[in-house]
């Protein structure tokens, strides 16, 4: 008994210990935070709320929609983004045959080899191929963007909160700062080479903004090329990319969840009858 | 090892005969989770989730070893091919977003476990080895969950292991030595990421026996249940099978219903964008969480801001440490005679209204970046979390005036007529 | 023991106690090697996990410094970490310099973290000492913390232009790896 209690006086100290610890440490960030001043965050704006046909449980692809954003990557984006997740086969999943898709990766340059001399050499892409990349390396990134790597878009709606409205939103979204930001955050200004944008989270992006002009890209399909639609378009088109099973992904949820469903139901059923005979009666 | 009533395995033909007497296997899981294993005929639907915990572990391994077929740990290639999983293998996406999602379904699964022992005591006399290998399993899931994330070599895996096995160099003279040690290195890279890859591939088997360790710890004294009254006669318990199987049957369903609902509607929710980034010694993320599943024990890491004998960052790791070991002294630390919480008033209030809302507030904290109030907050629900175990649990436990029991399982369910029959008194049998 | 018979029988007594003893030794050496061999298995199986050779070999950089400019800090990578670079102007100099030592969580001076007759060189690990974390500070439009030096964005440890903790959960200095100066404009870092 004396050693149980002991056991359990020990506990007591050291969790008196541990709290008193704890305690002095809130005490004295109060404290802190009572007499000093700490940096008040600068706000930025959460993506725009945008409707996109692939959207919601039964979402599909707009194939389309998907075209345009290829369209818009392919004369906007890729100048310094790559794709390097994405092999030009692919792109049969956005409507296109093999022909068209062949003509396309074959109208594309992609590090080779001279087959005669072995040394480097640029070749026609195959449909096998992945997106090239604009430069050969980081190094070459960083040096032809001041310093800020143009991150690969494979995956840029997945990699970021609520890619796709993000994506979408930031292309839309520059704008000069207002004068309110600046009056409250002067820090806030956009420094050399910097472009300021309400979407990103330190408002200031390396990246100049993009899409400038309607009609910067001309739509095979006719659709109207503004920016707004310029942007939407490659937002989609970069959902695909960062996940070219969404669609399917969705389809096969509904069986698998309509048949647990059902089962579930027979397992409950099963289990009041096999139940019912020693549960209490209720009276 | 079980109770006099059970029943005994009847082998039925010719060749579960000459197995029952080569290799009784058949009545080995007839007595473990068959006809042949009695259990209390209360237990509420909180006690399904150990079976459920079981499945998800197979369920674990059944996805992890198939996505070892299509895997490469090395850093060169492995974010590179978990994208190949997810776009070229088949039905690669839905192995990865399972094993991912199971992941997290385990730790609900578990974490429910666990605090229906704290609630319901289940770490009491006779019960304490049950308890403490439970506690050695959550110990080894939370290695093998923290590996596992380091894999795909996201941002978020090499910056979350930079971050934990910064934890150990914390530890005075010897641990720098021992980071670099267990990284093979200076900093997280191939060395790491293999050696991560090859425990996360062998410490699920480990859980696997020590999971056979606790179900077998488990069928000496039998369950527990919502009483906490132990078993007295033959009527207070039924066959784990049919009775028990169909009713984890039917919570198999609910939670398989709640989980392919994640992993085909929102695989990604639980997870941190973060990780679709290629991992990158140069660039840090804005925050660093871990999986969500640890943000409560994260929370306790970083409440420690000050210095105070020791360096803040040695107490926030002792803490962390010390917030779950100190579950194996339990058993001798909550010494009332009454299991459940539901006859004990005062320790009821503090587990609703001091325990509970103490992991929420730390799991919100663990999860928010390092600035206040979450700071502030998770200091006080860090003192109150230690308090709660090491100092009021042992001292409610010798001034609460317990509720009556009912005599037995069987007055409990059947009401309490049974009472005036047998004439006994409702003092706690202990 | 085919020698036993042999002997007379009033040898008997001590041969056995002789044979006992012996016996035990050889137990207990059997066991001993068996232990010894066991630290053998167990010396290579813990020691694989100590840094190969190829990462051992990589454990030495060499910086130029000629092209930093003042209040400029260049980016190097010191076995596979970042490490800082930073050519001080004579203002971060004066503040570092005007902070009381002794008021600091980890008293160092500026004298102690820089090498004589390079004072405006700060070559430091680029690593949090916190939870080993990139500190922003290094590049051009960085922020810089509350003392002007570096700051970790992932539990806001600020460090002052000496590279010191000044506020913030990180317990040390930014670290001062061992480096030297082979020539006016070059350093050697490990």
């Amino acid at each position: 008994m004396t050693k149980l209690l002991s056991v359990r006086l020990v506990a007591i100290l050291v969790g008196l210990g541990f709290a008193f610890v704890a305690l002095f440490a809130f005490v004295i960030g109060a404290y802190n935070a009572a007499t000093e001043e700490t940096a008040a965050h600068v706000p930025y704006e959460k993506p725009m709320d945008i409707a996109f046909s692939f959207d919601g449980p039964f979402g599909k692809w707009d194939k389309a929609q998907l075209q345009r954003g290829l369209k818009v990557y392919d004369e906007v984006c890729s100048a310094c983004h790559s794709l390097k997740f994405v092999a030009f086969r692919n792109l049969e999943e956005l409507g296109y045959d093999e022909g068209q898709v062949k003509a396309y990766a074959a109208s594309k340059q992609v590090p080779g080899i001279d087959p005669n001399t072995g040394e480097a050499a640029m070749r026609p892409g195959l449909p096998t191929d992945y997106f090239p990349s604009p430069y050969p390396n980081a190094v070459a990134a960083a040096a032809a963007n001041n310093n800020a790597i143009p991150p690969d878009l494979s995956l840029i709606t997945k990699a970021r909160g609520d890619g796709t409205n993000y994506v979408a939103s930031l292309l839309m979204g520059y704008q000069a700062p207002s004068e309110e930001l600046l009056a409250e955050h002067p820090e806030a200004a956009p420094g050399p080479g910097l472009h300021h944008n309400p979407y990103f989270p330190n408002l200031n992006l390396a990246m100049a903004p993009p899409l400038t002009t309607d009609g910067q890209v001309t739509y095979d399909d006719g659709t109207e090329a503004t920016i707004e639609q310029m942007s939407k378009d490659v937002a989609a088109f970069l959902t695909w990319t960062a996940e070219p099973t969404l669609v399917k992904r969705k389809q096969t949820g509904w069986p698998v969840l309509i048949f647990l469903l059902f089962a579930t139901i027979l397992a409950y059923m099963s289990k009041q009858q096999i139940w019912a005979a020693v549960k209490p009666k209720k009276d | 090892m079980s109770f006099p009533w059970a029943r005994e395995y009847q082998p039925s033909n010719g060749f579960t005969r000459f197995l029952d007497e080569k290799l009784p296997l058949p009545r080995l899981v007839y007595n473990a989770v068959g006809a042949g294993y009695p259990v209390p005929r209360n237990l509420s639907y909180f006690w399904n989730f150990g079976v459920l915990a079981g499945f998800f572990l197979v369920l674990q391994i059944v996805t992890g070893v198939v996505l070892a077929m299509h895997y490469a740990a090395n850093a060169q290639v492995a974010f590179a091919t978990t994208e190949h999983i997810m776009r070229n293998v088949n039905w690669g996406w839905m192995m990865r977003y399972a094993h991912a999602n199971g992941a997290s379904f385990f730790f609900i699964v578990v974490y429910m476990h666990i605090f229906r022992g704290l609630f319901y005591s289940s770490y009491k006399a006779p019960r304490e080895m049950i308890w403490l290998l439970g506690v050695v399993i959550f110990l080894l899931m939370m290695a093998t969950a923290f590996m596992g994330y380091v894999l795909p070599w996201g941002q978020m895996s090499f910056w979350g292991a930079k971050v934990i096995t910064g934890l150990f160099g914390a530890i005075p003279l010897i641990g720098e030595p021992i980071q670099i040690w267990l990284l093979g290195g200076f900093a997280p890279d191939n060395a790491a990421l293999n050696r991560f890859f090859s425990l996360h591939f062998l410490l699920p088997f480990v859980i696997a026996g020590v999971v056979i360790l606790h179900i077998w710890a488990l069928h000496i004294p039998g369950s527990s249940n919502p009483t906490g009254v132990e078993v007295k006669s033959e009527s207070d318990t039924v066959p784990f099978h049919p009775y028990y199987t169909a009713k984890d049957g039917f919570g198999l369903g609910v939670i398989l219903l709640a989980y392919f609902a994640m992993v085909f509607f929102l695989p990604n929710a639980l997870g941190h964008p973060d990780n679709y980034i290629e991992a990158n010694p140069l660039s840090t993320p804005a925050h660093i969480v871990p999986e969500w599943y640890f943000w409560p024990f994260y929370a306790i890491l970083r409440a420690f801001t000050v210095d105070f004998i020791l360096p803040a960052k040695l107490w926030g790791v002792i803490a962390m440490f010390a917030s779950i070991l100190l579950w194996f002294f339990l058993p001798w630390l909550d010494k009332s005679p009454v299991r459940s919480g539901h006859y004990r008033p005062l320790f009821r209030k503090f587990f609703w209204f001091g325990l509970i809302p103490t992991m929420i507030v730390l799991f919100i904290c663990g999860g928010a970046p390092a600035e206040e109030p979450y700071v502030m907050l998770s200091q006080i629900a860090t003192a109150y979390y230690f308090l709660h175990f090491l100092v009021i649990l042992p001292i409610i436990s010798s001034v609460e005036k317990p509720e009556p029991l009912p005599y037995s399982i069987t007055e409990a369910v059947l009401g309490s007529d049974k009472k005036a029959v047998l004439g006994e008194n409702t003092t706690p049998a202990v | 023991m085919a020698d036993t018979t042999a002997t007379a029988s009033t040898e008997t007594v001590a041969q056995t106690d002789d044979g006992i003893r012996r016996r035990d030794f050889l137990d207990i050496a059997a066991i001993g090697a068996a232990g010894v061999g066991g630290v053998f298995i167990v010396y290579p199986l813990v020691s694989q996990m100590a840094p190969s050779k190829d990462v051992l070999a990589a454990s030495s950089t060499e910086v130029d410094v000629s092209s930093i400019e003042p209040g400029q800090a260049i980016k190097a990578v010191f076995r596979k970490q970042p490490l800082f670079v930073k050519r001080l102007t004579d203002a971060e100099i004066a503040a570092a310099n005007a902070t009381a030592t002794g008021s600091l969580r980890d008293p160092q001076s500026l004298e102690d973290r820089t090498k004589e007759g390079h004072r405006d060189i700060l070559v430091t690990m680029g690593v949090c000492t916190h939870l080993g974390c990139v500190p922003l500070g290094a590049a051009e439009g960085e922020v810089k913390g509350e003392y002007g030096g570096y700051f970790c964005p992932c539990h806001g440890s600020h460090y002052d232009t000496a590279g010191r903790i000044r506020k913030g959960p990180a317990p040390t200095n930014l670290e001062v790896p061992e480096y030297e100066f082979t020539s006016d404009t070059v350093i050697q870092v490990g």
